[in-house]
């Protein structure tokens, strides 16, 4: 069973994102770089389940710019057996990264996608279920648990009360949320590994894909600013505060 | 112009994330329609039919629809909106789900999490955990989106009178079964639409504290129990009591961080609190940046004292 993971490249979350001052963007000059975390769980489930003898290869795919080389070869020395680039400098949204997938995904014919749920940048939380409607393949998004059998997989899913656990049948998308498993760090061995293994470079154009923006953006800004608080010197004045000057309780 | 609000419920009650839907809705100007997609849910077309400014409800009753299974909620929406201006749902795991896939089905583009309709094309929505507000301008018909919940005050559960027509069910995709729901039970208010929240991080240091002092604080103030990912995934609390990025976006009128420090992600998911406290040992932590009120104390000596002094 092949498993193909779609990663990211985002500014790290650790990172605190500025606007830049004219409003068309935030700050990426000297920001630094990692692969988004959500995509990380994803790479590190799909070795995991080739460890454990349930998948036979791990193919990871990204799009975006030169630079997201960088970000494949740290999930190959994750563990992951072969990289796919999807070479582009155009702004990619959501829908047209969900037909570069599929794309991908027709020549690869892997029984599981597993993305992140989520890219910390754009926060779309779309990509993986927009590329399950473009397959017509079942999808079980927010994984928190997944165990995979020969043509089924059976997922337990975060939602807004709990969980709920899906029986998908495969082939299928699968999104990964922060508990589904802690990813590992990467050696150093692995890393001078990961040099050797194959990563194959496409472009939109070669895989017969139009990348069309379907929204404009007009302004990007600030988020709405707080006004600065106090400091309470104690429970009682914290107390006195809430009943009589914000009236809270 | 039409609009159409995908709603959300457990086919007995209509959830509280379909109220702002509407009002996010009502901004455009044009009909609503409601989409009640369910399996006997006949209730709660009705409750829908009552929303202040919803002109009709349609209902689609088939088994297909029972646990919201997004193949099948996406391949109807598709089917009943494919001819409406916009496509609303609520920016909940339930919204979160369908919307896109049912977008990709209509080959649109659809946008998460929206905070501002300044035109019937042009939205502002978060990126990067709530740091930049992005204004975007939707080229796409329907324009099919996910409203964050906390961004509209919702609608009256009363006074409308809509008309409720059957809609043909889109069928059975037969891509997934459903196993089962555990949901966490509490006597307490939801989380996500709580006038009072409190929140305990890290620095609980257990379940049991999380028992001990964060629920006596929450029953006295008639809280929703909330908490930071490092409390949950320490195992103090349930998955569902996370607020941030990744957990629920919350913005009661008071908001209580114990013990929390105020990392962006968390921040993400209560910055919109009309009144936020902070209690934390050390003078310097994040959250006090966006506190009303903070307390630089030890939880442990400070909770039992707040527990006294609200009596
Ligand atoms: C992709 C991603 C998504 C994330 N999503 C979320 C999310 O949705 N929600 C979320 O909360 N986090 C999220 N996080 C994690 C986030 O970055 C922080 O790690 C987390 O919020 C920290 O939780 P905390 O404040 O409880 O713990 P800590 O950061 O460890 O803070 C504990 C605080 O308690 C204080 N303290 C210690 N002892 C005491 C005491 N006795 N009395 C008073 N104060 C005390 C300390 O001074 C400190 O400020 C995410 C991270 C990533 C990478
Ligand atoms: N440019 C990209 N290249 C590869 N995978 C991507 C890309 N953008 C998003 N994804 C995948 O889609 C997931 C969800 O992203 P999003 O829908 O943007 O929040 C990510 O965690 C990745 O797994």
């Amino acid at each position: 069973m092949k498993i193909l993971v779609p990663i990211k490249r985002v500014i790290d979350a650790y990172v605190t994102v500025r606007v830049k001052a004219d409003q068309t963007g935030v700050e990426t000059a000297n920001v630094k770089m990692s692969m988004n975390p959500f995509c990380e769980i994803a790479v590190e489930e799909a070795v995991r389940l080739k460890e454990a003898g349930k998948a036979g290869e791990v193919v990871v795919v990204s799009a975006g710019p030169e630079l997201c080389k960088e970000t494949l070869r740290n999930a190959l020395a994750m563990g992951a057996d072969r990289a796919i680039h999807v070479l582009s400098d155009d702004e990619l949204q959501p829908l047209a990264i969900a037909k570069l997938l599929k794309a991908v995904v027709d020549k690869e014919e892997p029984q599981i996608v597993m993305l992140g749920k989520q890219a910390i940048d754009g926060d779309h939380n779309q990509t993986g279920q927009m590329l399950g409607g473009l397959l017509g393949w079942a999808q079980a998004t927010f994984a928190s648990k997944i165990d995979v059998e020969a043509d089924s997989a059976t997922v337990t899913r975060e939602i807004d009360g709990g969980l709920e656990t899906l029986k998908i049948k495969l082939p299928a998308i699968i999104t990964a949320d922060l508990r589904l498993n802690e990813p590992r760090f990467t050696s150093l061995p692995n890393i001078m590994k990961a040099k050797q293994k194959p990563c194959d470079t496409f472009t939109p154009d070669d895989l017969g894909v139009s990348i069309e923006q379907r929204y404009k953006t007009l302004k990007v800004s600030d988020p709405p600013a707080r006004k600065p608080g106090v400091k309470v010197g104690s429970v009682e004045e914290l107390v006195d505060k809430l009943r009589n000057e914000a009236k809270v309780i | 112009m039409s609009i159409l609000v995908i709603a959300e419920h457990d086919n007995a009650t209509l959830n509280a994330s379909t109220l702002p839907t509407v009002a996010a809705a009502k901004t455009l100007g044009g009909d609503i329609h409601v989409l009640v997609a369910g399996s006997g849910a006949a209730a709660v077309a009705e409750q829908a039919s009552k929303l202040d400014g919803v002109a009709k409800v349609l209902h689609t009753d088939d088994a297909a629809y029972e646990h919201a299974l997004a193949e099948n909620m996406a391949a109807l929406v598709a089917k009943v909106g494919a001819d409406y201006s916009h496509i609303l749902a609520p920016a909940t795991f339930f919204g979160k789900n369908f919307m896109p896939r049912a977008a990709a089905l209509l080959d649109k583009q659809p946008l998460s999490d929206v905070t501002a309709i300044e035109a019937e094309d042009t939205f502002v929505r978060p990126t990067y955990a709530g740091n930049a507000f992005k204004t975007v301008q939707l080229g796409d018909t329907p324009k099919m989106m996910t409203i964050r919940t906390t961004a509209f005050d919702p609608v009256a559960t009363e006074g409308g009178s809509a008309a409720i027509e059957n809609t043909e069910s889109a069928g059975e995709t037969g891509l997934t079964g459903f196993v089962g729901r555990e949901l966490s039970k509490s006597e307490r208010p939801d989380l996500a639409t709580a006038s009072v929240v409190v929140s305990g991080g890290r620095a609980l240091g257990s379940g049991e504290n999380f028992e001990k002092l964060i629920e006596p604080l929450a029953d006295k103030l008639g809280a929703a129990i909330g908490a930071s990912r490092a409390a949950v995934d320490a195992g103090y609390v349930p998955n569902d009591y996370q607020v941030g990025q990744t957990g629920k976006i919350v913005a009661p009128n008071l908001y209580i961080a114990i013990g929390i420090s105020g990392a962006i992600q968390h921040l993400a998911g209560m910055k919109d609190s009309k009144v936020i406290v902070a209690i934390n040992k050390d003078e310097d932590a994040p959250i006090f940046q966006v506190a009303d009120y903070g307390l630089v104390a030890d939880l442990f000596d400070a909770l039992p004292e707040l527990d006294k002094a609200l009596g």
